[in-house]
């Protein structure tokens, strides 16, 4: 029975270690700079976010109206930004440079004009 | 009645086109017996549009492109709309007059072979709803004169996928067709990953070309970029076509995608429709292109 709680244990940490939850080698830890982000249509606030390289981040994302997407394809990351549930995403930035995001769930008219960018600094 | 024209008399015969693009497996000849035909795509039309100092000639843009599809010597023997009829608004009632107004408008073109598919302007916000109650299906095939077109609806989805349901479906479709089947897909927007940091991708859409590698022909034609762009992934071409109510920058040219002004000295500049013809002697397809008006 013991075995069998350390075998639930053990599989419930490495679910949530690889879904990136707060736990696991190198993972985000109290510490860790959290960046909340709402989303409106038709805009980001913030819309420019600046990194740095190596270091973790949280990126914490809120919808105050509908559906939104959070896209930036050169850092390789994503998600739908829903009202009324949370989504976050984990992230050290192991490259500098400028990136641009977008919304990639069409909202209306000026959803392409819903940008922002991530700036890695050295 | 239908009759052959070679490529030399049908931009004699069209008059007003401009730019010629070579498209398909070049050196592989029709087959024998197939009659060759021309049809028209028109694209990205954003009926309800309204920004003078984008195009002031908003509310003519398309009347003229009709005029001009219209006054063409031969006429098409279809006519493919890909997508974008309509700019979008969050009032569904002011959607179903858009849509509305821009199907009386496409009603006037003499060809009454007329095909259509959602932009994600026409369906995004409403999954197509809207759009159903004016056109038939988002997504599906036909046959016209031994080629076998297949449209995709990549933007009902606000995601901008295909999805799962419909994939399987153009896998049975697929399935239904001769590996040496000549194939030519409608989409809005392009399957590939063209810029998706300015949406211009399908999420999926590496799934539908993966479907269709297996076929020897295959020509993908769409819309969503409103300018010319022709690529190719493996053996397949996608050529994109210009829009009629205005242009975008060349892909990640500009640090934004933003549209482009409209120009006094060079009106409907970027503006513009295309033919595609069947009749090659090396290649699939002959991709003609024309501006708005005759000018």
């Amino acid at each position: 029975m013991r075995l069998l709680r350390k075998a639930a244990a053990f599989f419930f940490l490495l679910v949530v270690w690889l879904m990136g939850g707060p736990v696991g080698p190198g993972a985000h830890a109290g510490s860790e700079k959290v960046i909340k982000i709402t989303a409106k249509r038709f805009e980001y606030n913030p819309s420019t976010i600046t990194l740095k390289k190596g270091e973790p981040v949280t990126l914490e994302f809120a919808s105050l109206d509908r559906p939104h997407g959070f896209n930036s394809p050169g850092l390789g990351i994503r998600t739908d930004i829903l009202p009324g549930k949370a989504s976050t995403i984990h992230l050290t930035p192991d490259k500098a440079g400028t990136f641009p995001f977008h919304c990639d769930l069409f909202c209306g008219d000026g959803h392409e004009n819903m940008t922002g960018e991530i700036i890695v600094t050295e | 009645m239908n009759r052959e024209i070679d490529r030399r008399e049908f931009l004699k015969l069209a008059g007003i086109g401009s730019v010629v693009f070579a498209s398909g497996l070049h050196g592989m000849a029709y087959a024998a017996g197939k009659e060759d035909f021309f049809f028209i795509q028109m694209s990205d039309s954003h009926w309800g549009f309204n920004d003078p100092r984008i195009n002031p000639d908003a509310k003519i843009t398309l009347k003229k492109a009709v005029e001009t599809v219209n006054s063409l010597t031969t006429q098409p023997d279809f006519i493919m709309f890909t997508g974008d009829l309509t700019h979008t608004t969050d009032d569904g009632k002011e959607r179903r007059k858009r849509l509305s107004e821009f199907r009386d408008i496409v009603s006037n073109l003499k060809v009454k072979d007329v095909r259509f598919m959602p932009g994600e302007h026409d369906a995004s916000l409403d999954n197509g709803a809207a759009y159903l109650e004016y056109f038939e299906k988002t997504h599906y095939t036909f046959q016209h004169k031994g080629v076998n077109f297949i449209v995709i609806d990549n933007v009902s989805d606000p995601t901008g996928s295909i999805g799962d349901s419909q994939l399987q479906w153009l896998g049975t479709e697929l399935g239904k067709l001769d590996k040496d089947a000549r194939i030519v897909v409608f989409t809005h927007r392009p399957l590939f990953d063209l810029a998706p940091s300015w949406d211009w991708a399908t999420r999926d859409g590496a799934k539908a070309i993966d479907l269709l590698m297996p076929f020897r022909s295959v020509t993908v034609f769409y819309g969503h970029i409103h300018q010319e762009n022709h690529h190719v992934t493996g053996h397949i071409p996608h050529h994109s076509a210009k829009g009629l109510m205005y242009p975008l920058p060349a892909p990640l040219s500009l640090p934004k995608k933003v549209q482009l002004p409209w120009d006094p000295a060079t009106p409907y500049k970027g503006l513009g429709f295309r033919s595609i013809s069947t009749k090659m002697t090396y290649g699939d397809y002959t991709v003609t292109e024309y501006p708005v008006t005759k000018g």
